[in-house]
């Protein structure tokens, strides 16, 4: 008994040591599956609050620019309005609608690690929830993550646990979106038959597969491809249409209908 | 005795502010972001109780990785670079830092930059390997280690001369 507790004494530092370092791991490790940790993300109070301020401060520096960006894009949708060959008898009363869309802008970003977040300043209080999509002006930007009352934390494309349902434009032909890590303006698109025709220059949209995105919201454009390794299926570099080091401005969507989708998912797998 | 730890608290406070709001979102080439906050490890009294030291350590680690979003890595570096700072103080200084009268500031400037360096190095490699957790990608480890490092390691020598530890 004795000994122990000398043993204990005299390597107590070590044995300090050996106990963060195991609580660090159970974290890291932890959050190597689908989710992230509950505690560990900047959508807590604290950390998001702290955000907050200084991207009160920081937003005054770019309002000109962004002014210009919405101005842009209500000018694309506007003219899509008036060019609109079918009247306008769809009824938008609140039950046909398909997707609600609220407005955030983000409070931190990164692209520069594996695993990239983004903090917004919309939560549970705006009715954002986990795994709702989220996109900019220009084209998908990631899947919300984690939420407390005030923010939220959104996976981004550039996090290699991503992995969205992407196809070609005006075709049928999907595969998933992942990213290497290498560079912050192109990600990848896997799994594409070797026998669908590509060309450099291609655009990239959503897939009609994925409950979280609607269909055909852009991604970016083939920059180049290549046969995988087991020569049947394209391993394409698409270049991003968002420039992931400049986003201020989000719209966070969600799927009506999601739930019932997985719903009946969940259902004909059991069966 | 308080003084030190007031200066200390301050020192843990803003370092980890500086690094959250201006050095996590650099960026210098895509995906250099330097890590200041090394230099409370620097700076911190050699004297103190070790144990305390390591706590400490980790609470800047949690600090840092709450607002980054990256999970517990920067706990892990930082809390092993607080457990191994003995050993590198002792192969860097030789056996006197362990005298009563040893300074930080009565060294060389060559002993002081190995020191940062080796912390940083130690620091790094840890950081990097659990954060793409993979052998296949060594090569982006030890690219990441070196250029990120060298960037850490000139911001730090600059912290580390403009505000020098004459206080201790």
């Amino acid at each position: 008994m004795q000994q122990i507790i000398n043993f204990i004494i005299r390597y107590k530092n070590f044995l300090l040591y050996i106990l963060l370092m195991i609580i660090a791991f159970a974290f890291t490790v932890q959050s190597h599956s689908y989710h992230q940790s509950r505690f560990f993300n900047s959508s807590n109070w604290l950390t998001g609050g702290i955000y907050g301020t200084f991207y009160g401060i920081n937003t005054y520096f770019d309002l000109d620019d962004e002014n210009e960006r919405l101005l842009k894009e209500n000018q694309r949708l506007r003219s899509q309005l008036f060019n609109q060959d079918t009247s306008p008898n769809i009824k938008l009363d609140s039950t046909n609608l398909k997707y609600t869309i609220v407005t955030g802008q983000v409070i931190k970003n990164s692209y520069a690690e594996n695993r990239n977040y983004i903090t917004i300043n919309r939560g549970e209080k705006d009715s954002v929830k986990q795994d709702m999509g989220v996109i900019t002006d220009l084209g998908i930007l990631g899947i919300v993550e984690n939420t407390s009352r005030n923010f939220a934390t959104i996976q981004s494309i550039l996090n290699t646990k991503s992995n969205i349902n992407a196809k070609l434009k005006n075709t049928d032909h999907f595969g998933s979106l992942i990213w290497d890590a290498k560079t912050y303006n192109v990600v990848q698109l896997i799994d594409i038959p070797r026998l669908v025709p590509l060309h450099i220059g291609d655009t990239i949209v959503t897939g009609a597969m994925s409950s979280i995105f609607p269909e055909n919201i852009p991604i970016g454009t083939i920059k180049k491809y290549d046969l995988d390794t087991s020569k049947s299926f394209y391993r394409i570099d698409v270049s991003l249409f968002n420039d992931m080091t400049n986003i201020k401005n989000v719209y966070i969507i969600n799927n009506l209908n999601r739930k019932e989708i997985l719903e009946l998912e969940e259902t004909t797998e059991n069966e | 005795m308080s003084r030190g730890i007031f200066i200390n608290i301050v020192r843990f406070v803003l370092l980890v502010l500086v690094q959250v709001l201006v050095f996590n979102r650099l960026n210098f080439f895509g995906y250099i972001n330097p890590m200041v906050y090394i230099m409370f490890l620097y700076w911190y009294p050699i004297k103190e109780n070790r144990a305390l030291f390591i706590g400490l350590s980790f609470l800047l680690g949690i600090s840092v990785d709450l607002f980054s979003d990256t999970m517990a890595i920067h706990t892990a570096a930082t809390t092993t670079i607080a457990y191994l700072r003995p050993f590198i103080m002792r192969f860097v200084f030789g056996i006197n830092y362990e005298f009563q009268s040893f300074k930080l500031s009565n060294t060389t400037k060559a002993q002081q930059f190995t020191f940062l360096a080796l912390l940083i190095l130690v620091h790094h490699t840890v950081f990097f390997s659990l954060e793409i957790f993979s052998i296949a990608n060594l090569l982006l480890i030890v690219k990441k280690v070196l250029s990120i490092g060298a960037a850490s390691l000139i911001l730090c020598l600059l912290f580390s001369s403009l505000f020098s530890v004459n206080k201790e």
